[in-house]
């Protein structure tokens, strides 16, 4: 695979800056990654990051317009916001790069904190609530689940908020002291990519972001969730059509050693039509009408799940023993080789593919720094290719634990 | 000393040039038409198959649906689970996907598993055989996932309003009932494959990092099916377009919602009317992007919804105009209302020149992003090649954003911006 190349520099005020040169693309993307998400929350004031992504384009200390001008520019922005970081990025034609260094680095200096910006943002931010969560067919799922597998780290609740009311009661005085408190170069990670020159941008890290102060480097001291010791089940009813499962289990950290093993026991049970939960539970035993394997992706601890639709008629009785079946399978019996190779090639695969566009390859290099090592975008596949079948079956014998297990029982009430 | 207050300068985007990169088309034996891009750094490719088998074709509802879905399932050589181990033992993707004029097979692959990758796709295209088992499988999941999708009011929103547009027979506007699943037949989907895939007009594209001997082996295995080029009587279908005669509707889907789908379309004509590129500028400035009137004014102004935004959506015969949100229940009437007043607005008042440069700038701008990779370039000529157009539509296109006049703006809003022009919908 060919490798990424990159150049990093630091500026004194703890601004991490990356710069990647592709001359094949006549677009630049600036991308920069704040070390901060919902987890950085605290219990009773949660969907704050993500409510502080709206108000970043609300208008800055000296710009009150961040639309209008990237737009003159030519150029397109978007962020979103995770449990654990938050991403702005910005693409547009690299002659006008200077425009993206001029808005983020206003917006990262001082937010113009608008009462009126703040009362729109709390209404768009409920909107997008109900529009996702609440007006939508097993919409509460996940802020069950959450509470359900995490009794003490706050992944327990989720990235728009635990409640609509923690949104709505938000204050001004709270979004000053979040955004200081995160929204600092100590805290940054920015990336710039595309057809662009390492001593310009070099240059014009130092003109714009430069003299901006450090702020205080934030230290995250978060509870570890302590280890599951017995399994937990919670049973709803909703009206819903069918009848769902989801079932979730602990697995390690992001830069745990078995984190590739477990990403591809996601792969061997639930990725394609041809895994192992597709073709015995919806195709052989015609017991789901979908079902899915995939893992939450998460920094700290994160989940592995399993959930699917039930066909109309079978129990949840049934539907349970069939999966349990299929996990007790990959922690009895090692994968085949050929399903270790096809895992390993959909992987390097799926890299591959997502390598090509410049905005993807910016925002990977930025979440990869942030995690200690930008050179992981060239490192992880042979990590990946590293993986044996003997390494699956361990980490399936870990993560499918019984004590580890996390049920949601979704009954519709039809 | 900085000064921050004051913007660094820029180039216009309108300055620039752009270029769509040509394509290479080859003629394969059977007079199949193979159009290739050939760009990019990774190794990576994509392969289209485009087939005339949308469900303007079909005498019933969902058998072009079906057929393209259950090709996968079943050769006579291979059943479902061989197929799909195949393409993903490759770390391959084979997606199909059925419109209203075309359905398509659509192959992901790193280009050094290609040749292990054409021979399959072939067997699909040749010797698909719709096992009975996979059809029962397809019919109930399928059912179940329909059930699911009523739930939502966007889901709804979205099928009524294009039958509102252009009737519920015209195939853009028709759609599926729970019960249209359990009538369908094996025979009727295998008649129609022999008919519109193994017998059908097909076009090919490739795009990517195009490996020296890939003409020759597209050659190979797809030169000698019986697939052709021309336009037989059976593709001479013209289906009637007849919008529905009331404008207003209002549907209560979910009596608990709390927030209501709404969707304000009109008719529009396609690609090939000199209006078609004019608008797409005029929709821009409406509602097409992030900065744009509705939603400076629905979302960032009032807050009524997390996303408002006006299209013209992508059909071959006609288009239409469509503006769709999802908003709080109680504020459904009052965003309909700024809706209307934002048409007003563009029709009483020319664009100042500085917004219509903002507009210009970023649609050339993020039209060069997305001229970035052979796959977008591959995409773009498709869409060009399938609406019968060439490249002058490109180039008009961008010479329209870069020199249209406020006053030709005005006028076109004041030709099609008239809201009792419009149906209007909204779900709850």
């Amino acid at each position: 695979m060919t490798m990424i190349h990159f150049e990093k520099f630091l500026l004194k005020n703890g601004l991490r800056v990356l710069v990647h040169r592709d001359t094949s693309t006549p677009m630049a993307v600036l991308n920069i990654l704040y070390d901060v998400g919902a987890r950085d929350e605290s219990p009773e004031k949660t969907g704050f990051a993500h409510l502080f992504e709206h108000l970043m384009f609300g208008g800055s200390t000296n710009i009150s317009d961040f639309e209008t001008p990237l737009q003159l520019a030519g150029g397109e922005n978007n962020a979103f916001t995770t449990n654990d970081l938050t991403n702005y990025y910005i693409q547009l034609p690299a002659e006008n790069i200077e425009t993206a260094f001029w808005l983020e680095s206003d917006r990262m200096l001082s937010l113009a904190f608008d009462e009126k910006s703040l009362e729109v943002q709390r209404k768009v931010v409920s909107e997008e609530f109900k529009e996702h969560y609440i007006n939508k067919p097993y919409g509460d799922v996940w802020f069950k689940m959450r509470e359900l597998a995490y009794t003490v780290h706050p992944y327990r609740w989720m990235t728009i908020g635990k409640e609509l009311s923690h949104i709505e009661n938000a204050q001004l005085i709270d979004v000053k002291n979040f955004f200081y408190t995160h929204y600092r170069p100590a805290n940054a990670v920015l990336v710039i990519a595309g057809n662009v020159q390492v001593e310009s941008v070099y240059q014009l890290a130092e003109k714009w972001f430069g003299n901006i102060p450090s702020g205080k480097k934030y230290n995250r001291h978060l509870t570890p969730e302590p280890k599951q010791t017995k399994a937990r089940k919670l049973e709803v009813r909703a009206d819903v059509p069918l009848d769902a499962l989801y079932k979730c289990y602990h697995m390690g950290a992001r830069l745990d050693k078995d984190y590739h093993a477990v990403d591809l026991i996601t792969e061997v049970l639930g990725s394609g039509d041809s895994s192992r939960l597709q073709q015995a539970l919806v195709k052989e035993k015609k017991l789901f009408s979908n079902i899915e394997c995939y893992h939450t992706g998460s920094t700290d601890a994160g989940l592995v799940v399993i959930e699917g639709k039930l066909i109309k008629g079978v129990s949840m009785e049934q539907a349970e023993i069939a999966i349990e079946e299929e996990i007790t399978k990959t922690k009895t019996e090692k994968i085949t080789d050929k399903e270790l190779t096809k895992v390993k090639n959909k992987t390097e695969s799926a890299i591959l593919f997502e390598d090509m566009s410049v905005m993807n390859r910016a925002t990977n290099l930025a979440m990869y720094e942030l995690l200690g090592d930008a050179n992981m975008m060239n490192t992880e596949l042979e990590k990946y290719q590293a993986v044996t079948t003997e390494d699956i079956l361990t980490a399936s014998q870990q993560v499918f634990e019984h004590n580890n297990s996390n049920t949601l029982q979704y009954y519709s009430n039809n | 000393m900085l000064n921050r207050k004051i913007a660094p300068k820029i180039t216009d985007a309108v300055a620039f040039n752009l270029v769509l990169p040509p394509y290479q088309k080859y003629i394969l034996k059977n007079g199949v038409e193979l159009y290739t891009v050939d760009l990019g750094a990774q190794d990576t490719l994509m392969l289209n198959w485009v087939f005339f088998a949308g469900n303007c074709y079909e005498e019933k509802n969902l058998v072009a649906n079906a057929t393209n879905y259950l090709l996968r399932n079943g050769t006579s050589k291979r059943n479902s689970f061989a197929l799909n181990e195949h393409f993903e033992y490759y770390g391959a993707y084979l997606n199909r996907q059925c419109q209203n004029e075309t359905a398509e097979i659509s192959l992901h692959c790193l280009n050094k598993h290609v040749n292990e990758l054409l021979p399959v796709v072939a067997e699909l295209i040749a010797d698909s055989t719709f096992p009975l088992e996979e059809l029962e499988i397809y019919k109930k999941n399928m059912h179940q996932r329909l059930q699911v999708n009523l739930k939502k009011n966007d889901f709804v929103a979205g099928r009524l309003i294009e039958a509102y547009l252009f009737g519920k027979e015209h195939p853009y506007g028709k759609y599926s009932a729970l019960e249209d699943y359990t009538f369908l037949q094996q025979e009727e989907i295998k008649d129609f494959y022999r008919k519109y895939y193994q017998n059908g007009r097909c076009i090919i594209f490739a795009a990517g990092k195009l490996p020296e001997t890939l003409v020759k082996e597209i050659e190979h295995h797809f030169g000698s099916l019986n697939l052709h080029t021309s336009k037989k009587p059976e593709y001479n279908i013209q289906h009637i377009i007849t919008p529905a005669v009331e404008k207003k509707y209002t549907v209560t889907n979910d009596p608990n919602g709390v927030q209501g789908a709404i969707r304000i379309a009109r008719n529009f004509p396609n690609r090939h009317h000199p209006d078609f590129q004019k608008m797409q500028v005029l929709n821009n400035v409406f509602g097409g992007f992030f900065g744009s009137r509705l939603m400076e004014n629905i979302r960032e102004d009032k807050g009524y919804t997390y996303g408002i935004y006006s299209y013209l959506l992508n059909q071959i015969q006609e288009s239409a105009l469509l503006i769709s949100t999802e908003a709080g229940s109680e504020v459904c009437q009052a965003t309909i209302k700024e809706i209307y007043k934002e048409m007003r607005a563009l029709c009483d008042e020319p664009i100042d020149e500085e917004e219509l440069q903002t507009t210009r700038n970023f649609m050339i701008g993020t039209l060069l992003g997305d001229l970035d990779g052979p796959f977008h370039v591959a995409g773009r000529w498709k869409s060009i090649l399938l609406n019968n157009l060439d490249e002058n539509y490109f180039y008009n296109g961008i010479n329209t954003i870069k020199t249209i006049t406020p006053e030709e703006l005005q006028a076109l809003a004041n030709k099609y911006l008239h809201p009792e022009e419009f149906f209007e919908l909204v779900v709850t």
